[in-house]
């Protein structure tokens, strides 16, 4: 059974007014169980609303979202729990940051489930230990910290929660190369140890194609597709056509390929574009 | 929740109340102010309601905008409202030991909520009709005399222009921030009034944070363009007083004449 499914959502911002816009239509998809899926899409393309409606931020305007098999609009009081099975981090967390200590903040969460101090203790430390925090950065204040750590301290509030479903959104926004590389591996350390099933938003095409199993395509609040890593990044011209890019190496493939030579165009890490054109190069030599 | 907050916000239109001149506006609200506590009898009061409800329809933006801003004050109209039943003279209506109701109280409360009501409303339309830096400008020109008395009239009016210009940005930024705690499990709507306010701390501190961080930016950006100006500056747009102005002008006279005629033909009662 997939752990989320979405039926038809669809979401109208400012119904009724002179605001009125549709961000999301008729969208409907399923994640399975322990899945790494990417969400990509351009600017305004309705990810960071999809995400906030698959915890219930926000309720859609039309259709129905199922966490487990049961509506999470079901019990409208209960809309809390969801809250907790489905972890959210938001774009810039950093600036959700407020108490005295990081230890502090990164209980929060845990001590909103009403969890017993023992328990919120253990997964404070291993949320800290799978940011890569410093035990004695859980005693300083969170302001004191640096940005990508700071970053690493909220994120650990939500990773604390143990959520079965770990949203981020856009996590390496505004960091520089080598942070952007240790969270991302670090989010993949994680989803590898805990088997969780996590979404994550990003307009990198580099970031997503490394670490996702399966991508969701986003244009204009609808899905464009919904498919394993390889295949999606072997429409490399649709993918062009609503204004995403596909990774460097890929579009050196493509290019490739309409040079007619006959290569792979389903590459994505430099690697392995690497040892495809070797391979043809010494196909050739042989020749 | 936040996003209801309809105070201070301009709302880009066309009609006739968008194109006047922001001085004429401001002293013309100064006026309004003035008379509608002028206001003896209930024919002042209904010329005077009359009048707002006319400049109202005449800014073309929903009346439900304007009921929205109503509601942020409700509390204190009502407030007001009620203790100013038991104030007053005139025929007793109701007594219970030292507490009484008079014929000359609920007048009073009556004028009073309608006065209440109508300030709000029309203060309302000077900001729903005038851009925050038009309407900034427009002060800074009329405070200009008060700089023979050594008053910083230019940064008076820069700081109102920052302050109005970052209420849709913190309002948003509230919004994000509660969200992202909502998304940890923070309980903002349930509960007592100490567990209400308790839970608003993981909103107000971050808020805080970002609004310091926000000013030391932009104090800095300012100060990295050596700015001043106050000195030499000149604008792109120069207020003018044109006809229209003069035409919001003597409307308002005539009913400001109206309201005194009112006042001195029928008989006080309040």
């Amino acid at each position: 059974m997939s752990v989320l499914k979405a039926e038809n959502i669809k979401l109208v911002y400012g119904a009724g007014t002179s605001f009125e816009k549709t961000a999301l239509d008729d969208l409907s998809f399923e994640i399975e169980k322990g899945e790494f899926v990417g969400i990509i899409g351009h600017t305004g393309s309705g990810k960071s609303t999809l995400v906030q409606l698959l915890n219930g931020l926000l309720k859609p305007t039309e259709g129905r979202i199922y966490l487990n098999g049961k509506d999470i609009w079901e019990k409208p009081k209960k809309i809390r729990n969801v809250r907790f099975k489905v972890g959210m981090v938001f774009q810039y967390p950093e600036y959700q940051l407020f108490e005295e200590t990081v230890y502090k903040d990164i209980a929060f969460g845990p001590k909103n489930m009403g969890l017993e101090e023992e328990e919120i203790d253990k997964r404070v430390r291993e949320a800290a230990i799978f940011t890569g925090l410093r035990e004695d950065q859980l005693e300083a204040s969170p302001f004191e910290l640096s940005g990508g750590e700071k970053r690493r301290a909220a994120i650990a509030g939500v990773i604390a929660m143990d959520p079965e479903v770990l949203i981020l959104d856009e996590p390496t926004a505004g960091l520089d190369p080598l942070g952007r590389e240790a969270l991302l591996s670090q989010i993949a350390d994680f989803h590898r140890v805990r088997k969780n099933t996590v979404l994550l938003v990003s307009h990198s095409m580099e970031d997503i194609a490394r670490i996702s199993d399966r991508i969701l395509v986003m244009s204009k609040g609808r899905k464009v597709m919904l498919d394993s890593t390889k295949n999606v990044f072997s429409h490399g011209r649709e993918l062009e056509s609503i204004g995403l890019k596909v990774p460097q190496i890929t579009k050196i493939m493509m290019m490739l390929k309409e040079k007619g030579v006959n290569v792979d165009t389903s590459v994505l890490t430099v690697e392995k574009g690497f040892n495809e054109i070797l391979n043809i190069l010494s196909q050739k030599t042989k020749e | 929740m936040v996003r209801e907050i309809t105070l201070g916000q301009y709302m880009p239109g066309k009609s006739f109340l968008h194109k006047i001149d922001p001085r004429t506006k401001t002293v013309l609200l100064i006026a309004y102010i003035v008379f509608i506590f002028l206001c003896r009898n209930f024919i002042s009061l209904l010329i005077m309601s009359l009048f707002s409800l006319l400049v109202i329809f005449m800014t073309k933006i929903s009346f439900m905008k304007y009921l929205k801003s109503l509601r942020m004050i409700l509390f204190v109209i009502i407030l007001t409202g009620f203790f100013n039943i038991f104030y007053g003279s005139g025929e007793v209506l109701w007594q219970w030991q030292q507490l009484k109701i008079t014929s000359g109280g609920l007048i009073n409360a009556a004028f009073v909520i309608v006065r209440i009501s109508m300030l709000m409303m029309v203060s309302s339309v000077l900001t729903y009709t005038t851009s925050p830096t038009d309407l900034t400008d427009g002060l800074e020109r009329l405070m200009k005399p008060l700089k023979i008395f050594h008053v910083k009239v230019h940064e008076i009016a820069m700081m109102m222009t920052i302050a109005l210009r970052f209420i849709p940005v913190l309002l948003e930024e509230t919004d994000k921030i509660m969200n992202a705690q909502k998304a940890r499990g923070a309980d903002m709507e349930s509960g007592n009034l100490i567990k209400r306010v308790k839970s608003l701390i993981p909103v107000l501190i971050p808020l805080f944070v970002s609004a310091f961080r926000r000013a030391g930016d932009l104090a800095t950006a300012m100060e990295c363009r050596c700015y001043n100006g106050d000195k030499n500056r000149t604008r792109m747009k120069v207020l003018h007083f044109s006809i229209k102005d003069l035409i919001a002008l003597l409307g308002c006279l005539v009913v400001f004449a109206a309201v005194i005629v009112g006042n001195m033909y029928f008989p006080a009662v309040i």
